[in-house]
């Protein structure tokens, strides 16, 4: 990835109204007026954003001349520093858990035998 | 968060993912944590949701299914067939979503006794394709992209 392309994905990043868009895509594609719902902004406010989102490559928007929903495009992040950050902290959680877990049964044990 | 680091690594262009952990407890009990039914839905799956261990029959040629529930009720079937249970150092089975039937990964669990008590997991998953694995990869980062998104706004907002 070039220094330019990151700088653009993170100057992307650097909002947080753009952030929480992309946390809201994360989990599924959505239209402008779908996204603009939350906030206290205007539709046109959001539409800046998501152009900004779009160049920075971190969207697509659909052909659908009407809808144009928006998409998560995780391309640059995966890139970047970021890349692989969603999957490993997903195995982290399970692992934080089992480990939890495993302390837990070893304190049951210990106090068992005394 | 623990202290133990997961490392978490997927070459580019390869078939695999591998992910290590340091684990503070003793093989035999990491072991015996991972193959029992019981044990497992105190730990396997998300945090908010529920885990039930439908079936687990930790022999080669046995079956297992774990059913997920996220916080709405929403189900999540995987499954899959032991292949090799050597206690308590190796575990190999193969494991498939049933959201996506037909992309099915060999899983290989390897307990690694470090000596002091600790135990070091080394889990290798080998997809049927780079697509595949890039794929499962993108659809994890894209659950775990609201946290993510959540840690850097902390460190932005502390640069």
């Amino acid at each position: 990835m070039s220094e330019d392309q990151l700088s653009s994905t993170f100057a992307a990043l650097a909002d947080p109204i753009r952030r929480a868009i992309l946390s809201r895509l994360a989990t599924g594609e959505a239209t402008v007026n779908e996204l603009a719902e939350p906030f206290p902004v205007s539709v046109q406010a959001i539409s800046k954003h998501l152009k900004v989102l779009e160049r920075a490559g971190l969207i697509t928007r659909g052909r659908d001349a009407q809808r144009r929903p928006c998409r998560i495009r995780v391309a640059p992040l995966e890139t970047s520093a970021l890349w692989l950050d969603g999957y490993r902290q997903l195995v982290e959680n399970r692992l934080d858990r089992l480990e939890e877990h495993l302390q837990k049964i070893q304190r049951e044990q210990e106090e068992g035998e005394s | 968060m623990s202290a133990n680091q997961l490392v978490v690594t997927a070459d580019e262009g390869t078939q695999e993912v591998v992910c290590t952990r340091v684990l503070d407890a003793p093989r035999e009990l990491v072991f015996k944590v991972y193959t029992d039914p019981e044990q497992m839905q105190n730990w396997w799956g998300p945090r908010d949701g529920k885990t039930v261990v439908e079936k687990m029959e930790v022999k080669p040629g046995g079956v297992w299914r774990v059913l997920n529930f996220d916080a709405d009720g929403n189900e999540f079937a995987f499954k899959g067939v032991y292949h090799e249970v050597r206690s308590p150092e190796r575990l190999v089975h193969t494991f498939e979503f049933e959201g996506m039937p037909g992309h099915v990964l060999l899983e290989t669990v390897v307990f690694e006794d470090l000596g002091d008590g600790r135990t070091k997991l080394i889990d290798s998953s080998v997809f049927q394709s780079v697509e595949d694995r890039d794929g499962m990869v993108q659809s994890g980062m894209e659950v775990g992209a609201r946290e993510s998104f959540d840690r850097l706004e902390e460190l932005l907002a502390k640069s």
